[in-house]
């Protein structure tokens, strides 16, 4: 079966810095894959330069099969979708939900509009009652919640989760988390989540890279975590932070 | 439900809306009321508000004609209850000449908007989400019209049109675009980064699809601010070009031009050149309150609660 | 132990469009030379609580208690010049974000000796000294490099680690800390925990230390509040949070991944409408 994305060398250059070292990875069709580490390690950029939001400078990104060029089509956007870290910023301040939702079904030429956003906003608990609020008036938790719905309007197969909960409350945290995995059971997506949380990336994904300064460290399987199973100083420190704070004797 | 029960400013605040129009008007609503919130907003507003009724009914309100008067009997009168402003040195009735100016005021006003705004909303976001080489050329023309006095450079354009009215209206435009296209292109550079901006190209929309309608939007808002703001400016220029001989011709009754003519008696008829320039700094007063209002009401920063 | 602050049932309202809106209703704690945590979810009122002991409530919100009492000062009576004189050198605030806490145009260094000086009488040469001390204290490696430093040209956890440092220059009695962690990566976060562990154990400082973070509250204090729609729902000592007798602080427990439990879906929290009383 070919991989639903394949990731071989990529490498991304910010003017004189380089966010990504040559990194590679290979996701199968309905795995959940997750890339752990803290500020600076590329764990977002490698997110964002699968979506052409960050400038490639090397290596290839194969979806499907396909192997992608420096820009992205209308097709390409049908199959992978993104849903990003800050529910704040990630919503068009003037439009209300439906516009927001409407958006991506007149890019795509969808004609039963209607029926779709009904069923978008069925699917992740919000119901017809939020379809016409702007986002301001949306809490974090329901915000998440619409930029999910948003990214899955188009079907997409692969879908890119950039720290979606770490600006959220630990119990919305856990309802998002549980929406996430339902919608990935229905449609049988894809997952590459990148996030700072041990524990989330325990919970979302069975295969894991854990990443520091643009470059991979080690690759887990998530049960390692759970038995301690690691080879490098970092993850256990990683791990050791993730338990809380420990008071020396 | 209770639809029926709710009172019409409980149907505009609620927080579920039932369908894109009362969404729409419910975010009117709230602008509406942070800017009734302001009062010196509203008198702005009452002002130009005056002068557009005043223009719409120039002819019902001018108790004489604006281009006749009586050059035997009423030259240069003193404000009286025939002449409430006084007579100008052709025996014709200021009060009259002011009102159907408010015409020509209007005119340049809303001519010099509609050509000078758009202008520049373009050339601004454009720039400022396309970047590289379109940007810097973009820009550097933007600078280059900057860089000219704006009084100066609609001298030139009207000596090389020739003088009148519509001229001035053209020249007075295509010097206040730059300033429209620097605001626009600083609030594009500051959204074009934004996840909401990211999420939406990764819907796969196209540039210009992305610029029209996601990034124009959030544009506008300073932008009308700013014109509003711009409205004194522009009503002085024109003012000034009429001033000059360089604007409206004669005998048409343009507040500049009738300062123009009315210098000559300004120590002893004082009121033929200070009735409209009395015209002139209320209808600019007027604009000024008006923009810093809308500049309070509109902003998305403090919007929301 | 003596007791630096009294708490007894602090109100803090604000009048909005659609009426007045508690933010913190009734809340009591007292606290002595010990690690307080206050945890809760946003909205839930642990940060307004923060602000109203500091005296940084927004203007248009009111503030009511029967006792609002730091080491013998009555703060709701207390001047605004009073209070200013307090803030800064007695009671300190560390924020959640160093960037919009720190001054962007004067260099880390002169922010701090600023600090000092309007609060002490020191001299100049001895101000840059105790400034360099403290950067020292805070952890910070290269203390005179830092010191001629803007704030944008340091990492997060330096800034925080600058913050910390100028907030705790004049040797403040109370610390009021809210998130100041929440912005940082792992594994510094705990370095700064360790910072402010060590200020309390060494200088008998009180802290109040302002979360939403369960697990970090319950390794890191001494007595955690658990805060719920402006209210206290529960009071216990930190080491004995898994204990918990109230539903939410179960909930809250229970509902974060943990490494190992394979619990799916999640337990989501079931919010009881008789917790709002």
């Amino acid at each position: 079966m070919t991989p639903a994305l394949s990731i071989d060398k990529l490498r991304v250059v910010y003017d004189d810095f380089i966010a990504l070292k040559d990194v590679s990875l290979t996701v199968a069709q309905g795995e959940s894959f997750g890339l752990v580490g803290e500020s600076g390690s590329g764990k977002s950029t490698l997110l964002r330069a699968v979506a052409g939001l960050a400038p490639v400078s090397g290596g290839t990104i194969d979806v499907s099969g396909q192997r992608l060029g420096k820009s992205r089509d209308k097709a390409f956007y049908r199959q992978v979708q993104m849903v990003f870290q800050d529910p704040y910023g990630s919503l068009h301040p003037r439009q209300t939900v439906d516009r927001l939702l409407l958006e991506p079904l007149d890019i795509h030429g969808f004609a039963d509009t209607e029926k779709r956003i009904q069923r978008a906003l069925d699917e992740v608990g919000l119901g017809s009652g939020f379809r016409f609020r702007y986002s301001h008036q949306l809490s974090g938790g329901q915000r998440q919640r619409v930029a999910i719905a948003r990214a899955l309007i188009l079907e997409p197969s692969i879908l890119l989760l950039d720290e979606p909960t770490s600006a959220l409350d630990a119990s919305v945290q856990a309802e998002v988390l549980n929406l996430l995995e339902q919608v990935r059971r229905d449609r049988k997506l894809t997952f590459v989540m990148v996030s700072h949380d041990l524990g989330v990336i325990t919970h979302m994904c069975e295969r894991l890279m854990v990443m520091q300064g643009g470059e991979e460290i080690e690759r887990l399987e998530a049960g390692d975590l759970a038995t301690r199973n690691v080879a490098q100083d970092y993850t256990r420190n990683l791990l050791v932070a993730s338990e809380g704070f420990v008071r020396d004797a | 439900m209770s639809d029926t029960t709710m009172t019409r400013r409980e149907w505009l605040l609620t927080d579920r809306p039932q369908s894109r129009t009362q969404a729409r008007l419910g975010r009117a609503y709230v602008t509406w009321r942070r800017f009734t919130a302001n009062r010196l907003a509203v008198i702005g507003l009452g002002i130009i508000l005056l002068l557009l009724f005043v223009a719409a009914a120039a002819p019902l309100l001018a108790p004489h004609s604006p281009y006749i008067g009586d050059l035997r009997n009423a030259r240069l009168l003193p404000p009286s209850s025939t002449y409430w402003l006084g007579t100008d040195d052709q025996g014709r009735d200021i009060l009259s000449r002011l009102i159907y100016g408010s015409r020509l005021t209007l005119q340049v006003i809303v001519l010099v908007a509609i050509i000078a705004a758009p202008i520049g909303l373009l050339v601004g976001t454009a720039a400022g989400y396309a970047g590289g080489w379109i940007d810097a050329v973009l820009m550097r023309i933007t600078d280059i019209f900057l860089a000219f006095p704006k009084l100066v450079l609609a001298l030139a354009f009207v000596a090389a049109l020739g003088p009148g009215i519509e001229n001035a209206i053209i020249a007075i435009a295509l010097t206040s675009w730059p300033p429209y296209a620097r605001i626009a292109r600083a609030e594009t550079l500051t959204v074009r980064n934004s996840d909401y901006i990211s999420a939406v190209k990764l819907m796969g929309a196209s540039p210009m699809r992305i610029v029209l309608r996601h990034i124009m939007p959030l544009c506008i808002s300073s932008l009308i601010v700013r014109v509003t703001l711009d409205m004194a400016g522009i009503i002085l220029t024109a003012a000034g070009l009429g001033f000059l001989g360089l604007g409206a011709q004669p005998p048409l009754p343009e507040w500049g031009a009738m300062i123009a003519s009315g210098r000559r008696f300004i120590l002893d008829q004082w009121w033929v050149a200070a009735a409209p320039g009395a015209a002139i700094l209320i209808v600019s007063l007027g604009f000024n309150l008006l923009g810093d209002g809308l500049r309070d009401a509109l902003d998305t920063r403090s919007g929301g609660q | 132990m003596n007791t630096l602050l009294h708490v007894e049932d602090l109100r803090v309202s604000f009048p909005t469009r659609t009426g007045v809106v508690e933010a913190v209703r009734g809340v009591s704690f007292a606290l002595g030379q010990e690690r307080l945590g206050i945890v809760g979810e946003s909205g839930s009122g642990k940060s307004q609580t923060g602000r109203a002991i500091m005296g940084l409530t927004p203007q248009q919100a009111e503030i009511k208690a029967r006792r609002l009492e730091f080491s013998g000062i009555d703060l709701l009576k207390a001047s605004p010049a009073e209070r200013r004189a307090l803030r800064g050198n007695r009671i300190a605030m560390i924020l959640q974000d160093p960037k919009y806490s720190l001054d962007p145009v004067m260099t880390i260094g002169r922010q701090i000796v600023e600090t000092l000086r309007t609060h002490e009488k020191v001299g100049k040469a001895e101000a840059r000294e105790r400034a360099l001390d403290m950067l020292a204290a805070v952890q910070i490696r290269d203390p005179k490099r830092v010191y001629d430093l803007y704030p944008h040209e340091v990492s997060g956890g330096m800034g925080q680690r600058a913050m910390i440092a100028m907030m705790l220059i004049a040797g403040p009695e109370l610390l009021i800390a809210d998130e100041p962690t929440s912005a940082l990566d792992v594994t510094v976060q705990l370095d700064i925990l360790r910072i402010l562990d060590r200020l309390v154990i060494d200088r008998g400082m009180g802290l109040v230390f302002i979360s939403h973070d369960l697990r970090l509250v319950s390794t890191f204090c001494d007595r955690v509040i658990v805060m719920y729609a402006g209210k206290i729902i529960e009071e216990l000592k930190a080491s004995e949070l898994s204990q918990a007798k109230h539903p939410y602080t179960q909930g809250l427990l229970n509902c974060m991944p943990k490494i190992g439990a394979d619990r799916h879906p999640l337990p989501v929290l079931d919010r009881q409408p008789e917790w709002l009383l």
